[in-house]
């Protein structure tokens, strides 16, 4: 660990707070519909379309109507992208003749993009057309962060609003964050990305003869284009197998340190975009500490675990002063992969720029531990601040069972109603987590993909659950998914976001509909740093409750085996 | 209901996106960067006369001892006499992939071994004057196209390259420290050299 790591890690958080306001800000300006610059220019387009569609811009929807519209939308997402996989062989701007994608495949990657998890089964460089790559992926890209921060805006709305039946409507978020929040960041990041070296091109690969006369076939393609919304939207499916490690889609530390803060760029905007609603950006700022706090505690761990040199490898003889580099890119270093894991992870990206699999046992644990407790830290644009509100109403809850009062959360009481619908979300997931990983671990089509044995065979089936329920999309990627992982990863991927996002909504409407209380001398203040304490404390023992049993099979007894010499 | 009624937005919003961001946005940066940053957008590829030698981005499977060399390469590439295997082909840039070795795998610390002997047998001076083995020369890179390699591994190969070169040492060893990318504002990234700039650089000396 060196002073420079540090530096790293503090000029990170300082540049995350300096955009979260005036991204707020603007979250809020385009999704309330407030004038701004943008929308004097493309207003009367986006009318336009709204029109066609048959929208009424003023007609807000109500939970359920809202929940619907965003059903209905994912379903003809995921049979886009299901065809055009199966059929890109017959499409142009395939200049590498790829052949359809299988059909167990296309469904686990449409599912994936369709739930923002981008899980990649596949390696891109061999399987995609360009055609695909662009209007398959490129757009679930686009519209899954959308969705996810037109679900976090209703349900921020359902804590704003009083005596409401509605929570907004999901076609004119949907859109509005489209056209004026990913589009023209992305294309900002897509000419500085492209300054830096990552490629925008139509062209097929180039076959280059080296210097000692050997060829090398380089695959080309656009990009810079899929790379910018891949982070900016949290997504994480990357243009290239090995993803933001190739060279190719981040080439050096400066386009890293971008990538890495255009994955919390979102997801830290809305925690005062959250404030402003409310009425009082001291709020946002309240989850914002929490979510940091969580946020330093993971970093520090993985940076600590990958800057020790694997000590079977120190005991041949090498010099261990670069730390863990099996699996990292020599321009990043330990603290530009350590920081990278823990950020990719904190927020539902997925995106990796070194090999998670090959990570020390606790160094690896960190990301699957942010996973599991839900990918609350920052988290995916939109998700990780509705997943983050859950754990504020069960956080509530506790304080009021604790003084015996009815409790609150910005006025609104919580009711046995929201308190079902919340553990609903929260329950769900591990179920899928662990349910699976312990279906994969005794049947022999799942055991038969795992490239490691011992405890890191079973992390690498508990990290793939965790990953695809969680819709990180990150992977321990020894493993060679065959049909019955793609078949099961791809139900953990819906089961992860719907299972999630329609109880959210629920609470949403039903927020919505209560009054809103002016606070008393016995109200619970949740914009303290004893709120931050309880809320950090509750999404640790919840987490630590459900997983740490499956941690000791894993990463825990890994590491202990690995100091003793062990080997498997 | 509320079904049917949602099917006419959902269509029409979903057409409208993926035009705006699966067409219009890929396409028109495409044209942008190929009339702003052609060399880039096209992968910045290194050209020596008519020859194509690679981009500076990516690595190549320097294996003579006159090069200087890059890290072990995980990626792998069709077997030449059977179509229907894949062998070991380092710097594959048409598929790249990790060893995504676990730290305690028996394969590992096999490999790390038969690496650590080979740069033995490769480098006799360097071990003789006392330098440890860098570790990034025994690891494999995440893509397996790393293009870059620490000091310590250049340090580590430089009196290697003076013999079969036959060039005074000092002359190389001023060469690498030349070609020493150092951190951003002396904290962002690492310092690292380009091992195919470096041989290219190293080439030139000759001439």
């Amino acid at each position: 660990m060196s002073f420079y790591g540090w530096v790293t890690i503090m000029a990170f958080l300082i540049c995350i707070i300096a955009i979260t306001r005036p991204l707020g800000g603007f979250l809020k300006r385009v999704l309330e519909g407030e004038p701004h610059v943008l929308g004097r220019i493309f207003g009367p387009f986006e009318r336009g379309i709204y029109r066609i569609a048959g929208i009424q811009q003023d007609r807000e929807q109500s939970w359920s109507q809202y929940a619907i519209a965003v059903i209905v939308f994912k379903i003809i997402c995921f049979i886009a992208v299901y065809t055009l996989l199966r059929v890109q062989g017959f499409l142009p701007l395939n200049p590498n003749g790829m052949g359809g994608v299988a059909p167990d495949l296309a469904y686990n990657t449409a599912i994936s993009f369709v739930t923002n998890t981008n899980w990649q089964s596949y390696a891109g460089e061999t399987t995609m057309s360009h055609l695909s790559q662009m209007l398959a992926l490129t757009v679930q890209n686009f519209v899954s962060a959308a969705a996810g921060i037109a679900i976090a805006m209703a349900v921020i709305r359902g804590f704003a609003r009083r005596k409401a039946s509605s929570i907004g409507n999901f076609w004119t978020d949907l859109v509005r964050t489209t056209l004026y929040v990913l589009l023209p960041i992305c294309m900002v990041l897509t000419l500085f990305f492209v300054l830096e070296g990552v490629p925008q091109t139509l062209t097929g690969s180039v076959t280059a003869q080296t210097i000692e006369g050997m060829h090398q076939t380089i695959a080309l393609g656009p990009v810079a284009s899929q790379e910018a919304i891949k982070l900016l939207g949290t997504n994480g499916g990357g243009f290239f197998n090995v993803n933001s490690a190739h060279p190719f889609e981040n080439p050096n530390a400066l386009t890293n340190f971008v990538q890495m803060l255009a994955i919390f760029a979102l997801g830290a905007g809305l925690t005062n975009m959250f404030g402003r609603m409310v009425g009082r950006e001291r709020q946002g700022w309240t989850i914002f500490s929490a979510m940091a706090v969580l946020f330093l505690v993971g970093t520090i761990v993985t940076y600590w675990s990958e800057a020790h040199a694997n000590p079977l490898l120190h005991a041949l003889g090498i010099d261990p002063s670069l730390g863990n580099m099996e699996g990292k890119e020599t321009r990043f270093g330990i603290i530009g992969s350590a920081l990278f894991a823990t950020v990719t992870t904190d927020a539902s990206c997925g995106a990796v720029n070194a090999m998670h699999e090959s990570f020390l046992p606790l160094g690896g644990m960190i990301p699957l531990v942010n996973m599991m407790l839900g990918e609350v830290i920052f988290g995916g644009v939109g998700s990780g601040l509705y997943g983050f509100l859950l754990f504020a109403i069960i956080a509530v809850f506790m304080a009021g069972l604790m003084v015996g009062r009815t409790p609150e959360y910005l006025g609104k009481k919580i009711e046995a109603r929201e308190i079902k619908m919340t553990m609903l979300a929260v329950l769900c997931l591990p179920l899928v987590m662990l349910g699976f990983t312990a279906l994969a671990v005794v049947m022999p089509s799942g055991l038969s993909a795992l490239s490691a044995s011992g405890p890191h065979g079973f992390t690498e089936a508990l990290y793939a659950y965790t990953s695809a329920a969680a819709n990180n999309g990150s992977a321990f990627s020894g493993l060679t998914a065959n049909t019955f992982w793609n078949v099961t990863l791809g139900i953990a991927m819906m089961a992860g976001r719907f299972f999630v996002i329609i109880p959210v909504l629920a609470i949403a409407g039903a927020m919505a509909a209560k009054k809103t209380a002016a606070p008393t001398p016995g109200t619970f203040p949740t914009d303290t740093g004893l709120f931050i304490a309880l809320v950090t404390g509750v999404i640790l023992i919840v987490g630590g409750l459900t997983f740490l049993p499956a941690l000791a099979l894993g990463p825990i007894v890994e590491h202990l085996a690995m100091l003793r010499g062990t080997l498997f | 209901m509320t079904l049917i009624r949602q099917l006419r937005p959902a269509l029409v919003i979903f057409g409208f996106l993926s035009l705006l961001t699966g067409l219009l946005y890929p396409l028109s940066m495409t044209a942008i960067s190929s009339v702003l940053m052609p060399d880039k957008a096209a992968g910045s590829l290194v050209h020596d006369g008519k020859r194509t030698v690679g981009s500076v981005l990516i690595g190549q499977n320097f294996t003579q001892s006159r090069y200087f060399h890059g890290r072990p390469s995980a990626t792998i590439g069709t077997d030449p006499a059977d179509p229907t295997k894949t062998v070991s082909t380092p710097y594959n840039a048409a598929a790249s992939v990790g060893s995504n070795a676990s730290p305690t795998a028996k394969a590992l610390v096999e490999r790390v071994a038969s690496a650590i002997a080979r740069l033995k047998a490769e480098n006799p001076e360097a071990i003789a004057n006392g330098l440890s083995i860098p570790m990034d020369l025994v690891t494999t890179s995440a893509s397996g196209l790393d293009p870059d390699i620490s000091p310590q591994a250049a340090f580590f190969q430089i009196k290697r390259i003076a013999r079969v070169r036959n060039l005074p040492e000092e002359m190389v060893r001023q060469l690498v420290e030349h070609m020493i990318e150092h951190p951003l504002m002396g904290w962002l990234g690492e310092p690292h050299l380009n091992v195919l700039e470096l041989n290219m650089a190293l080439d030139s000396l000759h001439r």
